[in-house]
């Protein structure tokens, strides 16, 4: 067995610096699932079109299956595991149980860092806001009804 | 809401948050691919590049040598089975078909056929290896088509397949190869007569693409084979003890050695019932004496994975002038993939079962092509069937100069009316479902502006009985611990602890439900067919029961009473008053505080196998846009009436229709598998297999009827699959609608309806 493709990974993840054995061949998604036993973002396909792996990445949205895991060192990745709180679920994470936005939820993790990235970025967005920006994001049980009515009703709880 | 003699339900229609929502929204629910175990290695497979070709040798040798590859397997590692019809969930396989599916054999069938497997150390090293895999193949001429299939000049994939005839009357098939598996034929009344007697005759002919169940969450498969000969396997699909009895049958293994671990499930949609990587990682267990962990890439899932049958149909109504059907005959060849066994039995037998029709025959035909095995998808076969019917009864209407609705309603089936076996239907609310959708504000509603139209269309599905089992234990908290073994694959934790509260008298967060392992529970059939909140419903309903006795058994001990004297009502034992007058009264709370005193707690265990149907009907009414400029259709408004009998938790009732409707907006409008003539497949990829996202779509807006289902305590009926029905239809007359055109195959895309409204040179 060779490990000859293997480097350190320094990266502060939901908040926590951690440095962890990478493969140079890693994507960001296979460094967090494999390596780092992160597996909140989750692999739907594996080139940028169904957003399931979506994690912030110094703050910006990105499918982490896109990003190679050598091109993150030192920076700050919030995956789905680091959106609650210690005191508790975010209101966005609240939403989504309560407006029952999830049936299966394999692409749960991913809707909700998008939705996150969302409201940092227009904390008001109108359902069509919201149905444009979560356009990368696939989800195959709901008809995104009850999703679009979460990420709305969370735009509403957070700016009261 | 239709019925009006629904009882008080306390927890049954309510909205509680789900006991496995908050694991789902921070991440740690662990689906198939999140598991890690000691020592575990990384699986790859090597995918046929033809769609045809016989494997005339492999050699794995360099494969073997690369440093990190810890085994190799191909076909040759499977035992050899006999032939024969292994129950696989939603439908049977041939087990060494199974085989040839899982590793080929002989020959490949489709593009991306399995031909061999490597576990590696990583993924990446299992990926090198692959590459070092030499296959020699001798490329044959391929068949995509269900028709060119059908054919005495096609391509032949089975040299041994001779058509099985099931229809009266139909000369037994000629003993010769042929792609046509099943000749089967329904047949009531005397169509001829049937015709004579119409005034008007209408025959449409059809065709729809085949379709994926896009589960976002590709298959997988983990294996540990230790060193006692027990299988472990981890893996998310529907049915934990069909995939255990399938590995049993393709690994010549006694069931009882294998455990299936059912992991969170991130969809199916009938598309994880068959088996595709777990016996390959168990193998490949064997060989490395490691865990071996597998998943598919998603072009993997799209070449090899089950779509539904692409089909060609051809529909014919009769009517007297008032809309009065007076027969009905369809013909629809579907096509399996690469082995036999399409969904054309139940397509059959759904296509006209909204409508009472005395004379009808309907001809199914089941069809191998060089495409992936097709596997269950949602409502199996009856989309396809109801889109041609629904077509051909709105062009009926239109000759008629008849409301759509009024011609359905003119012939509803209904309590008593046969389907299409000659069988007398139950209580229906196909009838209150077509009132419902005349009535509704939205049909009843003005639509105007350009190129905008209406569409409506009706749709049928069985909904499944099969078996399930459950334990509950009452804990001295007074908590209910409900052990299940029926995948939860969108809330079904969350119905059956509700349906046993209400049983109990409790609140849903006084049950708490687990799903569990193939050893540590009671046989449970496939979730699929919406069958597992109206089974295990009974269930929920037969351990209520057990534990409601028991409590009163214990209860008439400790008082020294008859049992007979002791009553259970609303979560509160009652006995007759003490000599002083006191009332004998203990909630549940406070009886379960007392069992460990009086004999200890109490575990009841259920198995139901009530094999009845909770028949549903859907109509959907859809409001539409064409783009003439890009081809692009934008839907403006959707309405999914359904009759879902009782709704156990609303909001996973209406997720269900809502996200039903939107996997056949997808099949009216944009998706299909695209192969080229050599069938390779050439668009598998979410982005070029177009799914909805969400700036396609409007609010869906739901009406549900509720026509109690007599045959459960609860009136359930299955909702999950029938909302999938009548999308392609209602779209493609509201399309007719807009713009003036019949359609006539699915999906209409933008380029389909470009082809129409651009000048022809």
């Amino acid at each position: 067995m060779t490990m000859t493709n293997t480097f350190v990974l320094h990266a502060i993840i939901n908040g926590e610096e951690r440095e962890f054995l990478a493969d140079q061949r890693d994507s960001l998604l296979e460094a967090l699932r494999e390596r780092a036993g992160i597996r909140g973002p989750k692999e739907g396909c594996n080139n940028g079109n169904c957003g399931a792996c979506s994690v912030l990445l110094d703050g910006r949205l990105v499918n982490s299956c896109l990003v190679m895991a050598a091109e993150v060192e030192g920076a700050e990745i919030t995956t789905v595991e680091g959106i609650a709180t210690p005191e508790g679920l975010d209101p966005i994470q609240q939403a989504f149980l309560e407006e029952a936005a999830l049936q299966c939820g394999i692409c749960t993790p991913g809707f909700i860092v998008a939705t996150r990235a969302l409201l940092e970025e227009n904390p008001h967005p109108t359902e069509e806001e919201a149905r444009f920006w979560l356009a990368g994001n696939l989800c195959r049980c709901t008809g995104y009804d009850k999703i679009i009515r979460a990420v709305l009703k969370a735009a509403d709880q957070k700016g009261s | 809401m239709v019925a009006t003699d629904k009882p008080a339900y306390r927890v049954v229609g309510t909205r509680p948050i789900r006991p496995d929502g908050t694991d789902k929204v921070t991440g740690r629910a662990a689906f198939g691919a999140d598991i890690k175990l000691e020592g575990m290695l990384y699986g790859a497979i090597l995918r046929s590049p033809h769609a045809h070709a016989r494997v005339r040798r492999i050699d794995t040798s360099k494969a073997e040598a690369l440093p990190g590859v810890f085994a190799v397997a191909t076909n040759a590692d499977f035992p050899r089975v006999e032939s024969g019809s292994l129950n696989i969930g939603e439908g049977t396989a041939n087990p060494v078909w199974l085989i040839d599916n899982l590793l080929a054999g002989e020959k490949v069938l489709y593009h991306g056929h399995a031909v061999a497997a490597v576990a590696a150390v990583d993924q990446h090293v299992a990926e090198d290896a692959l590459q070092l895999i030499d296959v020699e193949y001798e490329v044959l001429p391929a068949v995509v088509d269900v028709r060119e299939a059908m054919l005495d000049t096609a391509p032949i994939l089975h040299d041994d397949l001779r058509t099985a005839v099931r229809a009266a009357g139909v000369p037994a098939a000629p003993d010769r190869p042929t792609n046509i598996a099943l000749h089967m034929r329904l047949e009531k009344g005397d169509l001829e007569a049937g015709f004579a007697d119409a005034d008007v005759v209408i025959e449409r002919e059809y065709e729809t693409s085949m379709f994926h169940q896009g589960y976002i969450e590709p298959q997988n498969g983990s294996a540990w084979w230790d060193q006692d000969d027990n299988i472990t396997i981890w893996t998310s699909v529907q049915g934990s003890f069909n995939t255990r009895d399938q590995l049993a049958a393709v690994l010549k293994v006694d069931p009882s050695r294998i455990k299936v671990v059912p992991m969170e499930i991130g969809g199916g949609f009938g598309g994880k019932n068959p088996i595709y990587l777990e016996p390959v990682a168990a193998i490949l267990s064997r060989k490395s004496k490691r865990p071996v962990k597998m998943w598919m890439s998603r072009d993997a899932v799209f070449l090899a994975t089950g779509p539904t049958s692409a089909t060609y149909s051809r529909v014919k109504i009769g009517a007297k002038r008032d809309g009065t059907f007076t027969a009905a005959s369809a013909y629809l060849a579907f096509e399996a993939g690469a082995y036999p066994g399409s969904p054309v039995g139940a397509g059959a037998q759904c296509a006209f079962a909204p409508y009472s029709i005395p004379n009808q025959t309907v001809d199914g035909f089941d069809v191998v092509v060089n495409g992936p095995k097709t596997a269950a998808y949602r409502a199996p076969g009856a989309p396809a069937a109801a889109y041609a019917v629904e077509a051909t009864i709105n062009e009926l209407a239109e000759m008629l100069q008849m409301d759509p609705m009024d011609v359905r309603l003119k012939n509803a089936s209904r309590e008593g009316t046969t389907n299409a076996v000659g069988a007398p239907w139950p209580t229906i609310g196909a009838e209150a479902v077509m009132q419902a959708v005349k009535n509704h504000p939205h049909y009843t509603s003005e639509l105007q502006g350009e190129d905008v139209g209406r569409g409506v269309a009706l749709g049928f599905w069985f909904n499944g009985g099969m078996e399930s089992s459950g334990t509950a234990s009452v804990q001295a908290d007074g908590r209910v611990s409900l052990i299940l073994g029926t995948v939860d694959i969108g809330g079904s934790r969350a119905s059956m602890a509700m349906q046993l509260a209400e049983v109990l008298g409790l609140t849903m967060d006084d049950v708490n439900p687990h799903v569990v392992d193939s050893d540590s529970v009671g046989y449970n059939a496939t979730t699929g067919g919406s069958r597992v909140t109206f089974q295990g419903g009974w269930v929920m309903h037969d351990l209520g029961m057990a534990i409601r006795q028991q409590m009163q058994a214990r209860a008439a001990a400790m008082w020294d009473v008859s049992p007979d004297d002791v009553e259970y009502h609303d979560g509160y034992i009652a006995g007759p008053n003490e000599v002083s007058g006191t009332p004998r009264r203990l909630s549940f709370k406070e009886m379960a505080a007392k069992l460990p005193a009086t004999g200890g707690l109490i575990t009841v265990s259920a198995t139901s196998r009530r094999n009845t149907q909770g028949p549903a009907f859907a109509g959907h009414i859809v409001d539409l846009k064409v783009d003439r400029e890009t081809g692009k259709v934008q839907i403006l408004r959707y309405t999914a009436v359904q009759d879902v009998g009782t709704a156990i938790h609303p909001s996973y009732v209406e997720g269900q229709i809502q996200g039903g409707a939107v996997q056949g907006i997808g099949m009216a409008l944009s998706e299909e598998y695209v192969y080229d003539d050599q069938g390779h497949l050439r668009n598998a990829s979410f982005l070029d297999y177009r799914m909805p996202v969400a700036n396609d779509l409007p609010m869906i807006d739901v009406q549900m009827v509720e026509v109690p289902n007599p045959g459960h305590p609860f009136g359930v009926r299955g909702v999950g699959e029938v909302p999938i029905v009548p999308p392609q239809a209602a779209i493609r007359n509201a399309l007719k609608d807009a713009i003036g055109v019949n359609f006539y195959r699915t999906p209409v895309s933008p380029r389909v309806i470009l082809d129409e409204l651009l000048p022809k040179d």
